[in-house]
């Protein structure tokens, strides 16, 4: 039994069949990414409410937030899926956490840029110690840390292996220093005022949130099996199916 | 297995004890640091006392970063590493007793070290022997946190720059508490909350270091 | 509402606009990069392929 199962896993993680499985998965991924968010978008910034606090500026909420989310969602990914490639052997899960990195990265760094560009007219400058911006701050140091391991060590093996022990570790700690950030906050709060958190929200500004985080979600599906048909070729680039591939080019 | 612990702790002590002046560079780097501040900005009381926490953890941090180094570095570069993980003892055992002896040669001497730092920045005694206490209850935090990172960063050339980006960030919920309990013992409050969460992580980190470190070393050494 | 007020976001053109141009932006360097990746990956397998033949391994 479970070794029909263990079989089965290893026939459908292997990066010959994930290349050819995934060439069909991506334009779905893409394409439900797009209307999804084009809706979201047109739900966002013609139909939500004004805010009656914030005016005009809290559309940004629906970028900010869902790039948040993602940012740490994909922290989420790598490490499990470097936990299962170091764990079980697997080495599409490698390339996984591989190729999910870079992404994940962008995340965090739209999250930054739009909630500091958010901030400006809510607290009158572009960077405050908010306990999420800084939260968001540290979460993109360990994507910079996971890359710069990852791209240090020469052998393509003991980089992954290594590179995703320290994503495990990393999340071990996102919720500590998620946590201790807060705290702290609480502590050196003055003027400032956490406006990022609404208790209660407004349907019609909560539908194209969700929606939007669902796009982002699609989005992220298509570029991570872009990503990993690249890491595929490449790693595979001595083995005969990526040589018969390239031949028929 | 208690034995081997040991062994390689007293081993590890003594041949650190052999180039001494090595030993006391992490800890004048230390004062030096702290030395800065008081330059660079003003030598009041009332500034020293403000920034005294978080330059003295900050520093203390970066004292701890600049040792860890010597954690597996030098038996990484002479082979006895690869040794060590063919002992039949467990290698989380092995690598305690590593983190140990670093702590004993690095974190202890900070903690000695820090009244006279506390006496630099002009801070009161009920806060010193908190930043005493922190510094005891977080400095084996950053020796067990920091032994992941090396072993992950050992086999790279010139990892340094590298092991402190990896290791900076997951530093930071010490450095938070260990210098809020210093700022708050100088505002005469109860600091056990922060002493509290600096003993569980603490728990937390001897539990899961030493494996992370185990595997890590495992890692290392199978390129 | 119309198309000028919509683009005058209540003053807050600027900043609303931004983060919507870098997000733009960045997805579209989420697209763009890993394509020039695959460029590059498939080029430098051709090459080595090229090589192997010439030198008959």
């Amino acid at each position: 039994m479970f070794k029909s199962i263990w079989r089965w896993i290893q026939r459908f993680s292997s990066p010959k069949y994930f290349y050819e499985m995934s060439a069909k998965l991506i334009p779905w991924f893409a394409v439900s990414a797009l209307v999804i968010g084009v809706y979201g978008l047109y739900l966002g910034l013609f139909v939500a409410p004004t805010d009656y606090q914030q005016g005009e500026s809290y559309r940004i909420i629906f970028i900010h937030v869902p790039a948040a989310w993602m940012s740490l969602f994909i922290y989420m990914v790598m490490a499990i899926s470097a936990g299962i490639g170091i764990i079980w052997q697997i080495r599409l899960a490698d390339m996984v956490a591989a190729a999910s990195a870079p992404i994940g990265a962008s995340f965090a760094f739209l999250a930054l840029v739009t909630g500091s560009l958010w901030g400006k007219p809510m607290w009158g400058a572009y960077w405050v110690w908010d306990a999420r911006l800084t939260s968001e701050l540290i979460l993109l140091f360990l994507y910079f840390g996971y890359m710069a391991l990852q791209s240090a060590i020469d052998d393509q093996r003991s980089a992954d292996k290594a590179s995703g022990l320290l994503a495990i570790v990393g999340v071990v700690n996102i919720p500590i220093i998620h946590y201790s950030v807060e705290w702290w906050n609480t502590l050196h709060q003055g003027a400032t005022v956490a406006k990022f958190d609404k208790p209660s929200m407004h349907i019609d500004m909560l539908i194209p949130l969700l929606l939007m985080a669902v796009a982002f979600k699609l989005f992220y599906a298509a570029i991570v099996l872009i990503r990993t048909r690249n890491e595929a070729l490449y790693r595979d680039r001595n083995r005969r199916w990526v040589r018969e591939l390239i031949e028929k080019l | 297995m208690l034995k081997a612990y040991y062994h390689l702790l007293f081993r590890d002590l003594r041949l650190a004890f052999r180039n001494r002046h090595e030993l006391a560079n992490p800890l004048i780097f230390f004062v030096l640091v702290v030395t800065l501040f008081p330059l660079a900005v003003t030598p009041t009381t009332e500034a020293l006392r403000a920034m005294a926490p978080g330059v003295i953890w900050v520093s203390a941090l970066l004292a701890v970063l600049l040792s860890l180094d010597r954690l597996f570095k030098q038996d990484y570069d002479d082979g006895s590493l690869d040794q060590l993980m063919l002992s039949p003892n467990p290698l989380v055992i092995l690598v305690l007793a590593k983190v140990t002896a670093h702590w004993f040669l690095t974190g202890l001497p900070l903690v000695i070290m820090a009244p006279l730092l506390g006496m630099f920045m002009a801070l009161p005694d009920e806060a010193i022997s908190v930043l005493i206490y922190s510094l005891l209850l977080g400095t084996p935090i950053l020796s067990l946190i920091g032994a992941i990172g090396v072993s992950l960063t050992v086999s790279v050339n010139r990892g340094g720059v590298l092991l402190s980006l990896i290791v900076l960030p997951l530093y930071i919920p010490v450095l938070i508490f260990g210098a809020n309990a210093v700022d708050v013992a100088m505002n005469g409050l109860s600091v056990r909350g922060q002493l509290l969460f600096l003993g569980a992580v603490l728990a937390l980190a001897l539990s899961l270091a030493p494996l992370a470190t185990a595997v890590a070393l495992r890692i290392t050494a199978s390129r | 509402m119309n198309w000028s007020e919509f683009f005058h976001m209540g003053g807050y053109a600027f900043f609303v606009w931004t983060s919507y141009g870098l997000t733009l932006i960045v997805v579209l360097m989420n697209i763009v990069s890993p394509m020039l990746q695959r460029k590059k990956i498939i080029a430098r397998i051709k090459r080595t392929i090229k090589r192997e033949k010439l030198t008959g391994s």
